[in-house]
Order: C-alpha cells, then sequence, then structure tokens
C-alpha cells in the first residue's frame, strides 16, 4: 500500500485518514526549539465534504488514497445519479448527489468536468471555471440601462441562480464564473 | 516563461536584512565581541535526535553540514578566544514550512563569565537596537518554564508524569497527536510547548521562556539549587520562537555521557547514530571557561521586523527557487 511521510505533505496530496480519502489544504510544520515535530495539517474530507484538522507527529507515514482526476463529459441526471463519460474511451461512471454539492447547478448535457475518481468511485464533480448556459428564467430587461450598476436575480438553464444586470433578457446565453457563483458577461452568438 | 526565477523576497525586505546585518556587527565592535567564521563540513555531527545532518562526502569520508557553529565556536573559547559571535548559514533536514527553510541564517555568539540571564539581558539590548527606528517600545518578558506551566495549564510540568500531561492535555480540549508515543514525558511536553504554552505568549510582545526541565537541558548546565532544571532559554515573539541560550556545560563527562545517550536514542526511533565530536570534548576537557551562548534565527527576526508571515518572504530565494 502506498503511502506518504509527513515530510512530503504538501496541498492537494490526497491521503486516507480513518477510511476517508481527504486532501490536504494546508501543512504546518511546528517544531519547539530543539524538541519534537509535529505537523498541523488541514484536510477537505471528499466524502463527508468537511474541512478537518488533524495533527501528526512529524515522521509519520500515512496511507496514500488511490485517487485521480479525469476529464469526462455530463451525459445526462436520472434523478438518483448523475452520468459522466469519458470522451476517450466512452467509460461511464454514475455520481451520487453528494459529488455535485457544489458543482451540480452549473452543468449541462455535454459540459466536460474534472471527475475525482477514488478506486474507479467518483467522489467529488469539479465544473469548468467559466461555463456559458442561457437564461431561463428573470424579469423583464429595462432596454437602455446598460450602464447602470442595478442587478436583478436569473434562472439559468442548469437551475443555478446568479445576479445579473437589469438589461439581461430570457434566452439570453451568460458566461458564468463557477468558483464565485459571478456573472462575468454575455456571449454573442 | 514562468516568474520562477524572481527573488522570493521583495528588495526593501533585503535592504531590511543588510540594515540589520550591519547593525549587529555594529553592536558587537562595541562591545569588543570578536566576529569569527568557522567551518561548515565537519567529520563529526550533532546527536540529537531531533536534528538532521545534510551530509556529503570527501576524500572517501563522510562530511556533515552543521547545524549551528556551536561545536567549533566552542573550540576557539576553550582556546583562548575571549567573547566571539559568527553570522553561519546552517542547514538542517526536514524542515520546511512557514517557519523554516532548509538553510537558514544563524547568529551565535558567546560571552565569558555570563550567566543565561546576564545573556538574556545583552539580547535585550540587541533586539532593541536592531528594532530602533522601525518600531519604539518593544516589551519583553520573562517567565520560568515551571511558572508558564503552572500559570497556563495549572500543571507542574518537572513533577508531571507522562499519564498526567496526556491529561492535562485532554482536559485543555488539545487533540492527540497521530504517532503521539504516550510515555515519552518529553514528547508530551513539546506537543503542551507549541498547542498551550506559546500561543498563550502576548503577541506583540518577546517572552523569554528560562529553565528548561533537565531532560531537556541539551548543552546547557544543571541548576546547582535545583537539579530538575537547566539553564537553557529560549526567546518567542509572540508565538514564534527566535533563539535558544544556554549557561553552558564545561563538564566534558556530562558532555560525553549526553552525546552517548542521545546516540542510543537515536537508536532506539531507528535513526542513524551521528559521529561524536571528539574534538569538542578534548576542548571541554582542556577547559571550556565558563560562559554563556545564545542563537538566534535572523530569518524569523527578520519575520518580526518586517511583519512577513512566511520565512520565503525575507529571505532571497527559498529552496527549489
Amino acid at each position: 500500500m502506498a503511502s506518504y511521510s509527513t515530510n512530503e505533505f504538501k496541498g492537494g496530496l490526497k491521503l486516507l485518514l480513518d477510511g476517508d480519502p481527504c486532501s490536504i489544504i494546508e501543512n504546518e510544520l511546528v517544531k519547539p526549539g530543539k524538541g519534537q515535530a509535529f505537523n498541523r495539517v488541514k484536510l477537505r474530507n471528499f466524502k463527508t465534504g468537511r474541512i478537518l484538522e488533524k495533527t501528526f507527529k512529524s515522521g509519520e507515514s500515512v496511507e496514500a488514497a488511490d485517487v485521480i482526476d479525469v476529464d469526462m463529459e455530463f451525459s445526462y441526471n436520472d434523478g438518483e445519479f448523475w452520468y459522466f463519460m469519458d470522451p476517450n474511451t466512452f467509460e461511464q461512471v454514475a455520481a451520487p448527489d453528494s459529488a455535485l454539492v457544489e458543482s451540480g447547478k452549473w452543468i449541462k448535457a455535454q459540459e466536460l468536468c474534472t471527475v475525482t475518481l477514488w478506486d474507479g468511485v467518483p467522489l467529488v464533480v469539479t465544473p469548468p471555471n467559466f461555463v456559458e448556459l442561457a437564461v431561463a428564467e428573470t424579469d423583464p430587461g429595462l432596454k437602455g440601462d446598460t450602464a447602470q450598476g442595478g442587478t436583478k436575480p436569473a434562472t439559468l438553464e442548469s437551475g443555478a441562480v446568479v445576479k445579473v444586470p437589469l438589461f439581461i433578457e430570457i434566452g439570453e446565453i451568460l458566461k458564468v464564473d463557477t468558483r464565485s457563483g459571478e456573472y462575468v458577461s454575455r456571449v454573442k452568438d | 516563461m514562468t516568474d520562477n526565477w524572481k527573488p522570493t523576497a521583495s528588495l526593501e525586505t533585503l535592504k531590511t536584512r543588510a540594515r540589520v546585518l550591519q547593525s549587529i556587527r555594529a553592536f558587537f565592535a562595541a562591545r569588543d565581541v570578536l566576529e569569527v567564521e568557522t567551518p561548515i563540513l565537519s567529520t563529526s555531527a550533532i546527536t540529537d535526535p531531533q536534528l538532521e545532518s545534510f551530509k556529503t562526502q570527501f576524500n572517501q569520508s563522510d562530511y556533515y553540514l552543521h547545524t549551528s557553529p556551536e561545536f567549533y565556536m566552542k573550540r576557539l573559547l576553550a582556546s583562548g578566544s575571549g567573547d566571539i559571535f559568527q553570522i553561519a548559514r546552517v542547514f538542517r533536514i526536514d524542515e520546511q514550512g512557514r517557519n523554516h527553510n532548509p538553510e537558514f541564517s544563524m547568529l551565535e555568539w558567546y560571552r565569558l563569565g555570563f550567566d543565561h540571564h546576564a545573556l538574556m539581558d545583552e539580547m535585550e539590548g540587541l533586539v532593541k537596537n536592531i528594532f530602533s527606528g522601525i518600531q519604539k517600545n518593544i516589551s519583553f518578558k520573562r517567565i520560568s518554564y515551571q511558572q508558564a506551566f503552572q500559570n497556563i495549564l495549572g500543571i507542574d510540568p518537572l513533577e508531571s508524569n507522562a499519564r498526567a500531561l496526556a491529561e492535562c492535555a485532554k482536559k485543555n480540549n488539545i487533540e492527540t497527536p497521530q504517532g503521539m508515543e504516550l510515555d515519552d514525558k518529553d514528547m508530551w511536553l513539546d506537543w503542551l510547548m507549541v498547542m498551550s504554552i506559546a500561543p498563550s505568549f502576548a503577541k506583540n510582545e518577546f517572552t523569554f521562556l528560562y529553565d528548561y526541565p533537565a531532560s531537556q537541558a541539551a548543552l546547557a548546565c544543571l541548576s546547582e539549587n535545583d537539579s530538575r532544571v537547566a539553564h537553557r532559554f529560549e526567546l518567542f515573539s509572540g508565538e514564534l520562537e527566535l533563539a535558544n541560550g544556554f549557561y553552558e556545560l564545561t563538564d566534558a563527562e556530562e558532555q560525553s555521557a549526553r552525546f552517548i545517550n542521545e546516540n542510543r536514542l537515536r537508536e532506539q526511533r531507528g535513526q542513524k547514530i551521528m559521529p561524536i565530536d571528539q574534538s569538542l570534548l578534548d576542548a571541554l576537557e582542556a577547559g571550556l571557561p565558563e560562559c554563556s551562548g545564545v542563537a538566534i534565527g535572523l530569518d524569523r527576526l527578520l519575520m518580526v521586523l518586517s511583519r512577513e508571515k512566511h520565512i520565503r518572504d525575507v529571505i532571497a530565494f527559498e529552496i527549489d527557487k
């Protein structure tokens, strides 16, 4: 079984803790003068989505989580699972809702997402940083109001609600930053 | 092309660093303390199980890069150098992070006839000198190791065993790190130190912690009045450890016993046994004058001075750059 020593710890490293795959967010070495060194580590548990803190005596070994990131195309959602396909191998995986807590509202069919697989099982799905989505619902646009800063909510075809400028109309395609959830621009056909 | 070739510290910080070096040299010149340089490479190495030395080869022999210039400086002292200081680059394996770079700058100095309190006084003067013009009214506090544990955790670190310390950690909601050796008293003391004692030090203040437990004496002499403590001290800024000093052990036999014991500990922990510095022991045998010495991490001092949160922000190039 592959493992990492605490002196290999760094952001992004995937570990198996109490049977759950986790990713290191932050690692800090604490060492009193001439004394024992310890590592204080902040991690994200992929299964629960929670952030946890854990400490190790330096020199400890921790089992590595067999986690890989694969770019996959979203196919469809049958109400229970979200289906993704590897465009190269045509292999399909089914991701549970828990893998898409943050990302589900941003993706539509054929969107290329990063699927993090643990022993072949999707743990978390990350959408592209920018997506282009049509406006499904919003209050009527205010013609001519392209300069002033007012905003209104708009529901996008994937279900996300974002704040948009007042001039946006139903049916328009918008570019949105999925990391901040913010409107970026209109997309001209 | 990426920006990876660029320095990690700003030019302004590097100028501050140069000024600090100048003020240190002026400080010691005014006190008649001689600047010295000693070898980085040595066929012997420190035995302390908490320190790992880099190793290289020359003439079919193993050489180690020093983790501090202490041993050679003590040989100078024993040969009659009088008061000395050195600004050295030192090297330690496995120390990398926000407050650590595997190679870093150390100021180390020795004063004949000083006990550890007299040296703390001088250190206070040096730090004030370095900060003058940048930050006025910096304040210092002194507290013994025992008193600090009693004030903050309500436990006596000298009398309590490992189990009592573990109990104390639990009571204070301090988790037990993975890999903790539950019956290792010093490991518990270290853990409580980093989790509770050091974080309790006032953020805008310098704190001297002195008279460490005898089990953590390193190269300090034991107290004449209380053999449970060693005359070792550390300086902190907030919770950041800056310096470590000793009222130096001058007893060759005792020093030899400590080296052997540390090597025994290394063996138990599966670490490599280090070649003991026989020349240092010979120098102690010949006679090390009564003195105190201290080493301060200059990069960390610069972090405090320039309010930087990462060591890379005060060194021109961090490791791997």
